[in-house]
């Protein structure tokens, strides 16, 4: 168990510059997720930190040795792969005790610790069969198991859900979740996906374009991303995104787009002061939209018309235009509304996000 | 669903199949039948009474008895495999070394080296047998055979890296650095993990070497001289022809049993021979 510490890290290919200045902090027995759209750089950093990539510039610690030099073996850390990379001519036994078998363990401590581990994951009968013989979501587990019988400082997860079919990856992250809590090692998890960043994760780091974009718990991301990227790429559905000026007088702000006329509220008000006369971009999650009832002000209603309806049950995907712009709600699986149907819809006055059109940051 | 109508099948699978094998195996056949014919049917006028080209009347084991006892076809036989082995071996190794290397180091100038390998692989031994035999000249290897062992790589060393190489590149890079992670030096993984993962591509690749030296007839011919010294290519041709007599019986006794080995080596592997070829595990 240790603490993971990324200086300054920087990774360049011959033409691309895949990670860019990262910095971060991870500490002892956390659960830390980086999550980003493919190609951000992820994988690299994850692989710069196991030691299977040059680093091109920065320093990597791992508890309190800078591990830059170190061959991979040497970093007591262990890695999951999206395919699982079994060795195919061994059994699970033997692919579960190549860690210890290399690190010369005494042979019943070897029986034990593969024991245990296949336990732990309930995968005790496949031990004699070869990768071949199992199903992907067995694979995993073996996967699994073989990083965790070495005891290691910290745990890399590279996508390792990505090649199961939905159900399966369910139940395997609320595993992982559950194995983690009774291990309590440091665990670097990368996936593209954002709900398994946010069930996971202690802390995500979004990253984009080899950037760290926001480093945060999960509903911290979630109620203040700090800028566009971030506020778009994590909840599903995406937030609604509306360019508008600022106009009025200090005392009553208002968010003038084509087709939408919105108050705004004295929250924000002292930060878009200085933006009055400009155009900026708002955003608004779809569950703080709903249809308008006689409870809400003047100010944070508009009309709309809808465009398609999307049940799913325990709740209505409506997607709606107001003027030019398309938006989507949020709403109780009770309203019975057509394609074409004029709607009034309302705004959360709390939960309004801007953003700067030039910079994309949080105002 | 496609109904298949059954002449169908026999037009476009059986009969094509059937006249293939059949145009395969014939000259084995002829091998096997003029190997066995005693020399009075051997020699008979195409318009003797009872003359049958196609099947051997009285079947005789003289010629192989007089190529044994006759000719020094039994060293023929132990110095082609003797040199077939050892070439194999050697070029198995640094073909592995190297196709290893072309296929998961990052160096410079590795792309060029991996294309310069296997253009050395396509200058035709009628060529470089002229320069090879100046170097063999000054080593003083001549009629020896290590003039062969050390000539055969040449051509062999570059096909066994281009297979390699290919095998290599389709096995996962995640299972040798899993391996790394889990506490193997580079050295390590592809020795525990790489070489067992990769035994059908190292077995396709010596099956081919060892049957491109076991056939090899012009540095055969070039470098060595003397009767006893000769591969089995080359011995049964330059001493079972003398002027413009051919001992057709010897002849074909000795390219049959010249055969053997290489179609046992064959058949035993075939199965691991065509996955070799044609694609790998899964990881
Ligand atoms: N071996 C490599 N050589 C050159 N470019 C690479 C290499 N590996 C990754 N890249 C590039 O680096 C960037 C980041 O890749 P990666 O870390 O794999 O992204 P992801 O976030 O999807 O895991 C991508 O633009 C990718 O094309
Ligand atoms: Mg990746």
């Amino acid at each position: 168990m240790a603490q993971v510490l990324l200086k300054d890290l920087n990774k360049k290919y011959d033409e691309v510059h895949a990670v860019k200045d990262v910095n971060l902090h991870i500490r002892d027995k956390e659960f830390i997720v980086l999550v980003g759209p493919s190609g951000c750089g992820k994988s690299t950093t994850l692989r710069m930190v196991a030691g299977l990539e040059e680093i091109t510039a920065g320093e990597i610690a791992i508890g309190d040795r800078v591990v830059n030099d170190l061959p991979p073996k040497d970093r007591d850390i262990a890695m999951v792969f999206q395919n699982y990379a079994l060795y195919p001519h061994m059994t699970v036994y033997d692919n579960m005790a190549f860690g210890l078998k290399m690190r010369k363990f005494p042979k019943a401590e070897i029986q034990k610790r593969v024991q245990d581990a296949a336990e732990i994951l309930g995968i005790q009968d496949l031990l004699k069969r070869k990768p071949r013989q199992l199903s992907g979501g067995q694979r995993q587990r073996v996967a699994v198991g073989r990083a965790i019988v070495r005891h290691p400082q910290v745990f890399l997860f590279d996508e390792p859900l990505s090649n199961l079919d939905a159900k399966l990856r369910v139940q395997m992250r609320v595993e992982l979740k559950r194995l983690h809590d009774r291990l309590e090692t440091t665990a670097i998890y990368v996936t593209h996906d954002q709900v398994e960043a946010m069930t996971l994760g202690d802390r995500v780091v979004v990253m984009k374009d080899g950037w760290i974009q926001q480093v945060g718990e999960p509903l911290e991301l979630y109620t203040k991303p700090s800028n566009r990227f971030v506020a778009g790429f994590i909840g599903s559905p995406a937030m609604n995104f509306v360019d508008v000026g600022i106009q009025g007088s200090d005392s009553s702000l208002t968010a003038q787009g084509t087709g939408i006329r919105l108050a705004i509220p004295p929250v924000n008000a002292s930060q878009l002061g200085p933006y009055k006369g400009q155009r900026v971009t708002l955003g608004i999650r779809p569950e703080d939209l709903h249809i308008a009832a006689g409870g809400d002000q003047a100010g944070y209603v508009f009309d709309a018309v809808v465009d398609v309806v999307e049940p799913l049950g325990s709740e209505i995907l409506l997607d709606v235009k107001a003027g030019p712009n398309s938006l989507v709600a949020r709403v109780e699986p009770t309203v019975r509304l057509k394609v074409h149907d004029g709607v009034r819809l309302a705004v959360n006055p709390d939960r309004l996000h801007f953003f700067d059109m030039t910079s994309e940051k949080a105002i | 669903m496609v109904i298949e109508r059954p002449w169908k099948r026999w037009v476009y699978f059986y009969i094509p199949l059937t006249l293939f094998v059949i145009g395969t195996l014939f000259p084995f056949y002829w091998m096997l039948i003029t190997a066995i014919r005693p020399d009075a049917e051997l020699y008979r006028s195409w318009r003797a009474v009872n003359n049958a080209p196609f099947w051997t009347l009285h079947p005789t084991l003289e010629h192989f008895r007089d190529l044994f006892e006759k000719t020094t076809f039994p060293h023929w036989l132990w110095n082609t495999f003797f040199i077939a082995v050892i070439s194999t071996g050697i070029s198995l190794f640094c073909g592995l070394l190297a196709g290893y290397a072309l296929a998961r180091l990052k160096f410079p100038m590795a792309g060029a080296l991996g294309t310069s390998i296997f253009v050395t692989y396509l200058v035709p031994p009628t060529l470089l047998f002229i320069p090879l035999a100046d170097i063999i000249r000054n080593f003083q290897l001549g009629n020896t055979p290590w003039a062969l062992i050390l000539t055969y790589p040449t051509f062999l060393i570059p096909f066994c890296t281009w297979l390699l190489m290919g095998y290599f590149k389709t096995i996962p890079k995640e299972l040798e650095e899993c391996a790394r992670i889990d506490g193997a030096t580079r050295f390590g993984a592809m020795v525990r993990i790489i070489f067992p993962i990769a035994v059908p591509g190292i077995l396709s690749a010596g099956i081919f070497a060892f049957t491109l030296s076991w056939n090899e007839f012009i540095y055969a011919l070039v470098f060595l001289s003397s009767p006893e010294r000769k591969t089995v290519p080359v011995g049964v041709v330059s001493e079972m022809i003398r002027g413009d007599i051919y001992f057709w019986g010897q002849l074909m006794a000795g390219a049959l049993l010249g055969s053997i080995p290489v179609a046992l080596v064959y058949s035993f592997f075939v199965e691991y021979y065509v996955t070799g070829l044609t694609g790998s595990v899964k990881g």
